[in-house]
């Protein structure tokens, strides 16, 4: 069965008189378990659909189906709390919490998930333990190096234990040795059995996915796998 | 989420970023500060004047020549000149009359007149004003001699040289000496000092501090006047001072007085006068200061309204993480009313400080 489904998802933007078709008519289908990269030149709609896919962003028009659920027409609300528990982001700016430690950034979905400070605590430390950070639980983001900040912006995600992880260029502001770092926490995790997908522009990061797709003009031109 | 998650969400956010907290509060502390203060700077100096009037007593009633409160309620010019025409109009026997008439109600009555002259202590001399009281002026205006004794109604009534300093003139004139029992000279003539008397303050205007006071028939002798300044009398109870002004009246118009060459008030009526007077200053003053208030205000929406554009990236990663717009709304809102009352509260301690 599938894990997330879209299906005839299209995006349009509105600039004056032109409308942009970021998605146009794009279907697509990932199972669990599955590490999924996407790739695409500048303007392919690769922002776009990961935005659409993990309920960011709102299709003008298609469905979409999370666990066989259509949650296409979810208003705010549910769609907040479904990212919580369902959706792990990681971005190329790690977008961490400035001067709030390591810890507390971790903790922050189960905040929005109201488990209690004690549990918040005891899994966030957990989180950081392992992606390797249980020495670091403590430190701001300016105290750590990008490496790290983007290891805390993993755990962040995985935190809630949700279906997906949506990674966007997450090595892409990293020097090589920190982004080979994060390459093999994403390898470890697609093994400990996560669904990733993962939006990056270089092919030698694509390679370490198991399925590859090619966007081009909002619309899937390949999908292969590796 | 919880309310109290919320809150403690607003209060860290608000903790990482000191600097800014503080001086979005900096216009609300200056602003309820000024408001504060200025207000009871006015409201302290209302209560300071009702305390001086509560000190004459509320049971007094007071005769003025002319009709200073008017239809307006002020010091016009209309009647500055009906007080000087009718001036001579009061004379000393009607207080007699009216001792004698009301015994039932009026308990005592004093009478005070005025002049100025020249006082003269061994070098020190200075232009002053006298007030020609009857002697139980102690007990009618409640004014007590912290040195020496008052002058008895004996005194008065036989135009002794006798004079009670006010303390403002005896420390002038005598400096650290005891002026008890010493000579002054007025105009002149020498004069015995009787006592000192305690300090009184004046309520803005001229204070009884710097008056000399001397017994009323030694005025009208050596001065060469007539006039009354003033009646001050004593009702037996508060609730007679309805009954007493209309008594005194009648007897004064009885006397060949028209209702305009008088007036008989109680202190409640000058309270007013004043104290509306007060009032509008007051406002003044705190709408002087509500300006910065509302500077301070608009200083926090500005910073607010600024934090939100540079947090947006805060705001959407909170949101991509779960938050829903009720939570991020309900934080922020925590984050403003926080500073508000952080403010406010610190401005208020500044103020009582």
């Amino acid at each position: 069965m599938s894990l997330l489904k879209l299906k005839n998802v299209s995006k349009h933007y509105q600039i004056g008189d032109i409308t942009i078709k970021a998605l146009d008519d794009l279907s697509f289908e990932i199972k669990k378990g599955e590490f999924v990269a996407v790739m695409g030149q500048s303007g392919s709609g690769k922002s776009t659909f990961l935005q659409v896919a993990s309920m960011l962003a709102e299709p003008s028009s298609g469905s979409i189906f999370l666990k066989g659920k259509n949650v296409t027409n979810f208003d705010e609300k549910n769609r907040a709390h479904l990212r919580n528990k369902e959706i792990g982001f990681v971005f190329q700016q790690f977008n961490l919490l400035a001067k709030t430690s390591a810890l507390d950034n971790v903790a922050l979905p189960l905040l929005y998930s109201g488990d209690c400070e004690a549990l918040r605590i005891k899994k966030a430390k957990e989180m950081l333990d392992r992606v390797g950070l249980s020495d670091r639980t403590k430190n701001a983001p300016n105290q750590l190096s990008g490496g790290q900040q983007q290891r805390v912006a993993i755990a962040r995600a995985l935190v809630n234990n949700p279906s997906i992880i949506f990674a966007d260029e997450p090595t892409g502001n990293l020097d090589s040795k920190s982004g080979a770092e994060i390459q093999k926490l994403f390898k470890k995790l697609h093994q400990e059995g996560k669904t990733i997908i993962m939006v990056t522009h270089e092919k030698y990061i694509a390679k370490m996915a198991k399925r590859l797709i090619n966007l081009k003009d909002g619309k899937i031109v390949s999908d292969k796998k590796i | 989420m919880e309310i109290k998650s919320i809150f403690i969400t607003a209060i860290k956010a608000l903790w990482v970023n000191k600097t800014r907290s503080v001086l979005t509060m900096l216009g609300v502390i200056i602003g309820v500060s000024s408001v504060v203060l200025l207000t009871s700077i006015g409201t302290g100096l209302q209560l300071y004047i009702e305390q001086q009037f509560a000190d004459l007593g509320a049971n007094t009633l007071f005769v003025v020549p002319g009709n200073p409160f008017g239809d307006g309620g002020g010091l016009g010019n209309h009647e500055t000149a009906f007080i000087e025409s009718a001036q001579g109009k009061i004379k000393r026997r009607y207080l007699d009359k009216i001792l004698r008439d009301h015994r039932d109600i009026i308990t005592d009555g004093a009478a005070t007149g005025y002049s100025t002259g020249e006082v003269k202590y061994k070098n020190e001399t200075k232009k002053i004003t006298l007030l020609g009281v009857t002697a139980n002026y102690e007990t009618v205006n409640n004014t007590e001699a912290v040195k020496g004794k008052w002058f008895t109604k004996n005194d008065e009534e036989r135009s002794k040289r006798v004079v009670m300093l006010g303390p403002k003139v005896a420390e002038e004139l005598f400096g650290k000496i005891d002026p008890v029992n010493k000579q002054i000279k007025l105009e002149g003539q020498n004069y015995r000092v009787a006592g000192v008397l305690e300090t009184k303050g004046g309520f803005g205007g001229p204070s009884f501090d710097n008056y000399i006071f001397l017994p009323l028939n030694t005025l009208f002798d050596d001065f060469n006047s007539e006039l009354i300044d003033n009646f001050s009398f004593k009702i037996k109870d508060e609730t007679l001072i309805n009954e007493a002004k209309k008594r005194i009246e009648n007897t004064l118009l009885g006397e060949n007085l028209d209702k305009d060459e008088f007036s008989v008030f109680d202190q409640t009526q000058l309270l007013e006068t004043i104290s509306s007077i007060l009032g509008i200053l007051t406002t003044g003053l705190g709408a002087i200061a509500a300006i910065s208030l509302v500077v301070g205000g608009i200083g926090i929406m500005n910073i607010m309204l600024v934090s939100v554009t540079e947090r947006t990236r805060e705001i959407g990663l909170r949101k991509a993480l779960g938050a829903t717009p009720d939570v991020i709304l309900v934080q922020f809102l925590f984050e403003a009313a926080l500073l508000s009352v952080a403010g406010g509260m610190t401005g208020v301690g500044i103020a009582y400080v």
